[in-house]
């Protein structure tokens, strides 16, 4: 804590105390909560929050992830290790299993992606394990969608998010009231902004995935966007692979996270360039979001991330 | 660099998200990604102009009907400030969120259309930030363009709202006549109304002094979560037993006096922890967890103070409520469930004992119920002593929020006055 003489404090230090109280609230109020966790920055942040919210005992809910066997194997590697160290236990919610038991059926073509499938997987994994409220580190600034969600947004017992008719959230009080099958999505890094992500990163010394940071990769280009040649996405013969030093701004689905050039290979670098960019990390790099108007607002409803 | 949480507010259609458009697009706070978007947006649908209030308004409901139904949280940051901003709703109909986004604010700005003067919904508005207790107020007169920058419409406009905020208990209060659509006065002084002085509303924005709005003088530490690690891995805190919250009062330091409630017993706090390692004080709005020098029976709910300046005990409350629901109406007898500071107890109305006419202020003391958006005083009794200060005093330990048993919905919002103990 940076403390003044007048008794004000940083941004950072206001952000991690409403995001602490909202971590603890949970705790309280809820049987059965988990912790989205996916190795991207914006989990990685929010874990450290759970880590300190708790302190000294370890943090009091499990971790989830669903795995859409499309990952990033730093991501997946990542994601392991800081479990373990934590001590944490990890349950992983497979889309190739949700597949394989016939939940969903795979896209084909070249633009198949399993983003759309896991919000099955994730909200079976709910239910099966019985988890009312679940973490998610998603932030109002990524997308116009999110900026109108709650910090406790209700999911019926279909996962579903009504956008129009949300519960009124005053002062710090939130509402945790369900009934058994629904649940309530919790944001604490809400009014957190990507800048505010990587200033937090760089303040705690908080370890990311490497491929965070500039690395040279083989990548083809798609709709203006830089994709990772990999078996798992579909290439046509007119995308030629070739070799670019990249960064990803967001991790998720190899098939529609696009990576961008940049040589920053630091946190300050990466704050440098941030701080400079014209472009949401969301526009950059998501294909998911660029299918319609309000591509988030319609997977959200269907109880999306 | 510290924050300002500002929301927006006024009647439909005002100018109130073609502003924060204006505002983060005139501090460059767009992306061109989200630029282009807007822009596509405004061509698809025939508008001439770049229609910035797509920037805020995102649902897809919003922009079929051109308004806005729930706030939008924006952040921008200048040098000076980091912003936080809540673009609330005008329709009366989605009053609700419209509190919602107030209800955190450090400064309202009330728009009003510059054709149409003070309207009732302005008013409603008005008085709900002051009701709020949101301590700045910016009175934005918008769309000076439709009306040729008029000095005496604005001087108008500025005596009309005068003579209904002197009937409030406004606080700060500034005036700046604006064109939202064209950038007048918004980021940089207009050239057009080279008869208004006063500063931008950036520039207001930007300098408006917050510091002393907190509360550093009463201690309220409301104990939200006990922190005792069963299997810590390291055995020194083997015996460790934590209060945890985020302090809503005051200023706390290691070897204070404090007393918690309910017990009434006094200790001393023996340190002030975080994750980070102690701290030499803690105070809003810090998240920390206190450890005290004697074992005292304490759970989620208590509160910690110092004995020479502790809330009310109260299971009975005096409040204004203003109520959120289509469904369900506040009346005498009927019951909720209430939540105040961390403590979760049942309430039970008592008396509805007037409702309040926004437009003229009129207390109605026949009223037998409130339905949805509409606002009166009540007396509640609660299952369990909630400790209290007014709402004037302290909003996180005088403001309660009302849930109705059947629909788990949030249906009421209460601001607790006259707090006084058993
Ligand atoms: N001429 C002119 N038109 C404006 C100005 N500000 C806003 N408008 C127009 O007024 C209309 C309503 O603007 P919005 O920003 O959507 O109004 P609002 O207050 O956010 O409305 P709700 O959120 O639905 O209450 C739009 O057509 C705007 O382009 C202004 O300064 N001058
Ligand atoms: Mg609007």
């Amino acid at each position: 804590m940076t403390l003044q003489a007048d008794y004000t404090t940083s941004q950072l230090d206001v952000l991690e105390a409403e995001a602490i109280h909202i971590m603890r609230e949970v705790a309280a109020e809820f049987e059965r909560p988990c912790l989205l966790f996916s190795g991207g920055k914006d989990s990685i942040v929010m874990l450290r929050i759970a880590e300190k919210a708790f302190w000294p005992a370890p943090i009091p809910f499990p971790l989830m992830h669903v795995d859409t066997g499309h990952n990033f194997d730093e991501v997946i590697e990542f994601r392991d290790r800081r479990a373990a160290e934590l001590g944490a236990r990890l349950v992983v919610a497979s889309v190739q299993a949700s597949i394989d038991a016939g939940r969903v059926v795979e896209e084909t073509g070249r633009r198949a992606s399993r983003n759309r499938l896991q919000t099955t997987t994730l909200l079976d994994a709910i239910e099966e394990h019985g988890f009312d409220a679940v973490f998610g580190g998603a932030r109002r600034d990524e997308e116009k969608a999110r900026a109108k969600e709650r910090v406790f947004s209700f999911r019926d017992d279909f996962g579903q998010w009504d956008p129009k008719n949300q519960r009124p959230e005053l002062w710090n009080l939130y509402n945790a009231k369900i009934r058994k099958g629904e649940h309530i999505r919790v944001f604490p890094l809400s009014n957190w902004t990507e800048l505010d992500i990587w200033d937090y990163i760089r303040r705690e010394g908080i370890e990311i995935p490497s491929i965070y940071y500039a690395h040279k990769r083989r990548v083809f280009e798609r709709d203006g966007m830089l994709l990772a040649d990999s078996p798992v996405v579909q290439r046509g013969e007119d995308e030629p692979v070739f070799e670019a030093v990249v960064r990803y701004r967001t991790v998720g689905d190899m098939t529609c996270t696009g990576a961008v050039q940049s040589t920053a290979a630091t946190v300050e670098e990466i704050i440098a360039e941030i701080a400079a960019t014209r472009i949401t990390e969301r526009g950059a790099t998501r294909a998911d979001d660029r299918a319609s108007e309000a591509a988030m607002e319609d997977r959200k409803r269907e109880g999306y991330f | 660099m510290d924050i300002l949480r500002f929301a927006t507010a006024g009647s439909v259609d005002d100018g109130k998200s073609t502003l924060i458009g204006r505002l983060l697009f005139d501090s460059k706070a767009i992306f061109e990604d989200q630029l282009e978007a807007v822009e596509r947006t405004s061509r698809d649908r025939g508008t001439e102009y770049t229609d910035l209030s797509l920037l805020t308004d995102g649902l897809r409901a919003e922009r079929e009907q051109g308004i806005t139904i729930d706030v939008a949280y924006r952040y921008f940051a200048t040098p000076k400030r980091k912003f936080i901003i809540a673009d609330t709703p005008g329709h009366i109909q989605y009053t609700r969120n419209m509190v919602t986004g107030a209800s955190t604010a450090d400064l309202a700005i009330i728009l009003i259309d510059a054709r149409k003067g003070v309207l009732e919904q302005s008013r409603r508005h008005a008085f709900l930030t002051t009701l709020l207790r949101v301590p700045h107020l910016v009175l934005a007169v918008n769309k000076m363009d439709l009306v040729d920058y008029s000095e005496e419409r604005f001087n108008e406009i500025h005596e009309e709202f005068t003579a209904f905020a002197s009937k409030l208990n406004a606080p700060d209060l500034t005036f700046i006549p604006i064109s939202a659509l064209h950038g007048d006065n918004v980021v940089s002084r207009s050239e057009n109304m080279p008869w208004y002085q006063g500063s931008s509303l950036l520039h207001h924005l930007e300098n408006v002094h917050i510091a002393s709005d907190r509360n550093l003088v009463d201690v309220r530490f409301p104990v939200q979560y006990v922190i005792r690690p069963q299997k810590a891995t390291d055995p020194a805190f083997h015996d460790y037993r934590g209060y945890a919250g985020q302090v809503a009062g005051g200023v706390l330091k290691p070897g204070d006096e404090v007393v918690h409630l309910p017990s009434g017993l006094t200790t001393r706090i023996s340190s002030i922890d975080t994750y980070d390692g102690p701290v030499a004080e803690a105070f809003p709005p810090m998240s920390v967890t206190l450890r005290l020098e004697d074992d005292i029976d304490i759970s989620r709910g208590d509160m910690i103070c110092r004995p020479n300046n502790q809330p009310a005990v109260a299971q009975e409350l005096e409040a204004m409520v203003c109520w959120m629901a289509d469904g369900v109406k506040l009346a005498p007898r009927s019951k909720f469930i209430i939540k105040h500071t961390t403590r979760t107890a049942r309430a039970l109305v008592r008396d509805l004992h007037y409702r309040l006419d926004v437009n003229t202020l009129h207390r109605d003391e026949t009223a037998q119920n409130l339905g949805l958006n509409e606002i009166g005083r009540v007396s509640l009794r609660v299952t369990q002593p909630l400790f209290v200060d007014d709402y004037a005093r302290n909003r996180l330990t005088g403001g309660f929020i009302l849930v109705d048993e059947a629909t788990n919905g949030t249906v009421g919002a209460g601001m607790i006055v006259e707090a006084r103990g058993r």
